[in-house]
């Protein structure tokens, strides 16, 4: 389990994989552990947020609380932003807070077993590899997989005052 | 069957903390004098009320000070010995030690033993050295009571209440209960008997024992804590008399120890669930001062918070012997109220959505709806405004606790302070109420600490011996303004500009005094060395900054060197709604709180100045006023960037105004404030979010610092 990103007892269907939500950025597909995932929606009109990163798109009303919300795309360079009803934004739970993220498209849930996952290597991908928990081979697949939680509340993104909370 | 009364415990606890805070606030207040018997006797009663509750609850130590207390001030009470400041002094150390006590049992405190016993010294020295009244004749003596009570340690005392039986089953089981412990006999109504029993052995066994003769479903017994034999002696007969004149009997008092010695109207005065008013009335010389907890007899007295919870608890306490409940008041947990409130919100925002999709049907085909829609609107504003009005409490919560404080430091310190309070029924917030003590606290200390000159330098200075603290809430529009101020020395702009550059903070020399004020808020300000005289403020001020602004508020001082120092702290009414102006500018709605709205124009070309590389200014009333461009700001694609074709609202927030300039006004309304924070961070110029009525998100300017960051904008920076 030494390569797993998490250790959580999310095994159900076959002892010892882990599910991974897989999406597309640019031509790169990546996957997060699917238990940081709440919902998947459409993109919606953002209400933007003054002298912002411009990779934070704003923040949107999920259901009564505000959100904000990341284009992953503009913020790795990935893809051209373009967002129409089949823009796709994976609405994630980190650690009690919301936030939105928006992807190309999202494929599908994968399980991956432990032998599925090899290291990361130092390059290759638009993320630092320190928010990089592996590859994932899915047939002839390779699955980017992030440690979503480190790369959401990391410095980087700006997305929580360092100590908030 | 005994009654678990622990649940009324924190009642009692909150009762009594507020009973002592409003024991401190008359004992502040009283005018030594000539003292208002008015005032004596609410004194007395706090004391009075908070030994009832102590004993009820078997709290003994707190009721034996209590009612040394309740002594000494019933003698001043009655005119038996004049009041004088040691009093009071010794009254308030009183209730110092009681408040101690109270913790303890609250939270495990711990309690000074040694404090407790030199007050009660105290108090019993001050008592001594009076001509013995006629009327109460003895002076309570607590050695002899604790000793008393050491007797029977441990031992249970029970009640119980027999069926209608022959004499001779009566005798039969007092004989038999003889065996366990010390049996008295007292007569019911209706031939009923009632058997007290003192005893070392448990319920189980008096029931197994009483079942020989009767069933014992039939039998209600009832615990008290232990009394002393000579009590029990006299409180059997004296129960036995009060039983027969009311007909009707109650759970035995609880009773404090140290009423051993004293007369036994004292005792009763205690609990008194015993006698009849108009004895009690008659023995402590007053007209209906005591509240009578007795509920079979609700008497039309105080109808206060207080006294209405405290006759509930009392009476659920005593078994549910009384049915039904007048009690105007009931606690609820803060968390239930703010999921209440939250609740509303949302509802207020569905009803907002409601009305702006009915808006565009046609007034004729849907006229009942709308009228309906109407309706609902007003109903969930009134729903609204009654659901926040549960959190709103008077100012006086904070405020009432100064009075000590000031008293004491302002002794400590060899200063003379006239403390004024004003406004001290203005509402807030609950939540915000709590956590402005602190800050306030800590300013009203400075004042006191520093900014106060000491009596001979007030006279130097030409003013007068004591100095001036002003303490006041005011409601400024959707905000309140709390205003700390001193006629003091004011602060020391050199000595700040000094430490300032010490400290390599941004300075320069001419800068303005308010911007010269704002440097104390600097973290680790540290005025070890700027305490040294009159004008050294600062000693966590970055932390009292740094917690109103947490609340959504400002801090502002305003000072002149030699006449005092005015802290203005401006905050939110409650964190959760506030009445909004929304305003477009390019294709993004803001809104600004209302409160901070002045008014609206649209300026003349001939108003609007250009001030080279200051950026503009705008006439307003023969005022000029900072023209801030919301576009510019915020970085938003601009529609209008003529401030004569858009719209100018003069916004108001700190004592500084300026003109904001947006492309126009969408509307009015009340919004329900979202935290940006709970899944974002902080952001610059926004003080929160809302959701509109089309369920899309609007930022919620922060006025404050728009209006701060107006100058900084002249140099075609960014708010930060």
């Amino acid at each position: 389990m030494s390569t797993q990103p998490t250790n959580k007892p999310n095994d159900a269907h076959d002892g010892n994989g882990s599910e991974y939500l897989a999406f597309t950025l640019g031509s790169e597909e990546y996957g997060i552990d699917i238990l940081k995932v709440q919902e998947i929606r459409g993109y919606e009109a953002v209400t933007r947020i003054a002298n912002a990163p411009e990779f934070i798109k704003g923040v949107i009303n999920l259901r009564g609380i505000i959100i904000p919300v990341v284009d992953m795309r503009i913020k790795f360079n990935l893809g051209t932003p373009t967002y129409d009803q089949f823009t796709v934004v994976i609405i994630l739970n980190i650690g009690g807070r919301i936030m939105g993220m928006v992807v190309d498209s999202v494929s599908d849930v994968t399980t991956l077993t432990p032998d599925q996952i090899k290291p990361a290597p130092e390059m290759g991908s638009a993320f630092n590899s320190d928010y990089l928990t592996g590859l994932g081979t899915v047939d002839e697949r390779m699955l980017i997989l992030i440690d979503i939680d480190k790369l959401m509340s990391s410095s980087e993104m700006g997305l929580m005052d360092r100590m908030a909370a | 069957m005994t009654i678990d009364i622990s649940q009324f415990y924190k009642v009692f606890f909150d009762e009594a903390e507020e009973l002592l805070a409003e024991k401190e606030r008359l004992l502040l207040a009283v005018d030594i004098d000539s003292p208002d018997p008015e005032d004596l006797n609410a004194i007395f009663r706090t004391a009075h009320s908070i030994k009832g509750g102590a004993s009820t609850f078997g709290l003994n130590d707190m009721s034996e000070v209590t009612h040394v207390l309740e002594s000494l001030l019933d003698r001043i009470r009655k005119g038996e010995m004049a009041l004088t400041s040691q009093h009071v002094d010794a009254f308030l150390a009183a209730k110092d030690i009681l408040k101690m006590q109270l913790d303890g049992h609250r939270n495990g405190a711990e309690v000074d033993q040694e404090a407790v016993a030199n007050v009660r010294m105290m108090l019993h020295d001050l008592s001594e050295g009076v001509i013995v009244p006629t009327h109460q004749p003895t002076v309570p003596s607590f050695l002899h009571a604790e000793q008393k009570q050491q007797v029977t340690e441990g031992a249970h005392r029970y009640k119980i209440e027999l069926p209608d039986l022959a004499k001779r089953d009566v005798d039969a089981l007092v004989d038999e209960l003889g065996l366990l412990g010390r049996v008295s006999v007292v007569p019911l109504e209706a031939g009923r008997t009632a058997l007290i029993i003192m005893t070392h052995e448990g319920l189980d066994d008096i029931i197994a024992i009483c079942s020989f003769v009767l069933d014992p479903n039939d039998l209600r017994i009832f615990e008290a804590p232990p009394l002393t034999p000579e009590q029990r002696a006299r409180e059997a007969a004296e129960r036995a008399r009060i039983e027969d004149e009311q007909g009707y009997g109650f759970f035995d008092p609880a009773d404090p120890v140290d009423d051993a010695t004293t007369d036994s109207s004292e005792d009763e005065l205690g609990y008194g669930f015993f006698q009849p008013i108009e004895q009690i009335r008659l023995e402590v010389g007053i007209v209906a001062e005591v509240p009578p907890p007795v509920p079979a007899k609700p008497e039309p007295l105080e109808v206060t918070e207080v006294a209405a919870e405290k006759k509930a608890a009392k009476k659920a306490a005593e078994g549910g012997h009384a049915q039904g409940s007048e009690s105007s008041s009931i606690r609820v947990s803060i968390e239930k109220v703010d999921q209440l409130i939250n609740l509303v919100g949302e509802l207020v925002i569905t009803q907002a959505m409601i009305e702006q999709r009915s808006s565009g049907l046609d007034p004729m085909v849907h006229q009942r709806l709308l009228a309906s829609v109407s309706q609902l609107t007003r109903n969930t504003r009134d729903l609204q405004e009654a659901v926040m009005s549960i959190r709103m409490m008077p100012m006086d919560f904070v405020f009432s606790r100064f009075p000590r404080m000031v008293r004491d430091l302002a002794g400590k310190l060899g200063k003379k302070v006239d403390f004024i309070t004003n406004g001290a029924a203005t509402e807030l917030d609950k939540g915000l109420i709590e956590r402005i003590v602190d800050p306030l606290t800590h300013l009203v200390r400075n004042s006191i600490d520093h900014g106060i000159e000491l009596p001979a330098a007030r006279v130097a200075a030409g003013k007068s011996e004591s100095g001036r603290l002003f303490l006041s809430a005011a409601h400024q529009g959707g905000n309140i303004v709390i205003e700390v101020a001193d006629d003091g020395g004011g602060l020391n702009r050199e000595r700040i500009l000094a430490k300032a550059k010490q400290n390599g903070l941004p300075v320069s020399d001419n800068m303005s005094d308010a911007d010269v004020w704002q440097l104390i808020f600097a973290p680790g300000f540290s005025t070890a060395e700027i305490v040294t005289d009159v004008s050294g403020r600062g000693v966590g001020m970055d932390v009292v900054k740094r917690n109103i602004q947490a609340l959504g508020g400002t801090i502002d001082i305003r000072s002149a060197r030699g006449f005092g120092t005015t802290i203005l702290i401006s905050l939110p009414l409650t964190l959760a709604i506030l009445d909004g102006m929304s305003i477009r500018s390019g294709e993004e709605i803001y809104i600004l709180p209302l409160g901070f709205v002045v008014e609206s124009l649209q300026p003349a070309r001939a108003d609007v100045k250009e001030i080279h590389g200051q950026g503009r200014v705008v006439k307003v009333r023969g005022e000029y006023l900072p023209l801030i461009p919301l576009y510019q700001m915020f970085n938003i694609e601009p529609r209008i960037t003529d401030p004569c074709e858009g719209i100018l609202v003069i916004l108001e927030a700190e004592g500084r105004k300026a003109a904001l300039f947006v492309d126009e006004l969408v509307g009015q309304q009340q919004v329900v404030v979202k935290n940006l924070e709970a899944n974002y961070r902080k952001v610059a110029g926004i003080s929160g979010a809302t959701i509109l009525g089309d369920g899309g998100v609007a930022l919620i300017l922060d006025v404050g610092a728009l209006l701060r960051s107006s100058r900084q904008l002249s140099d075609e920076s960014v708010i930060s």
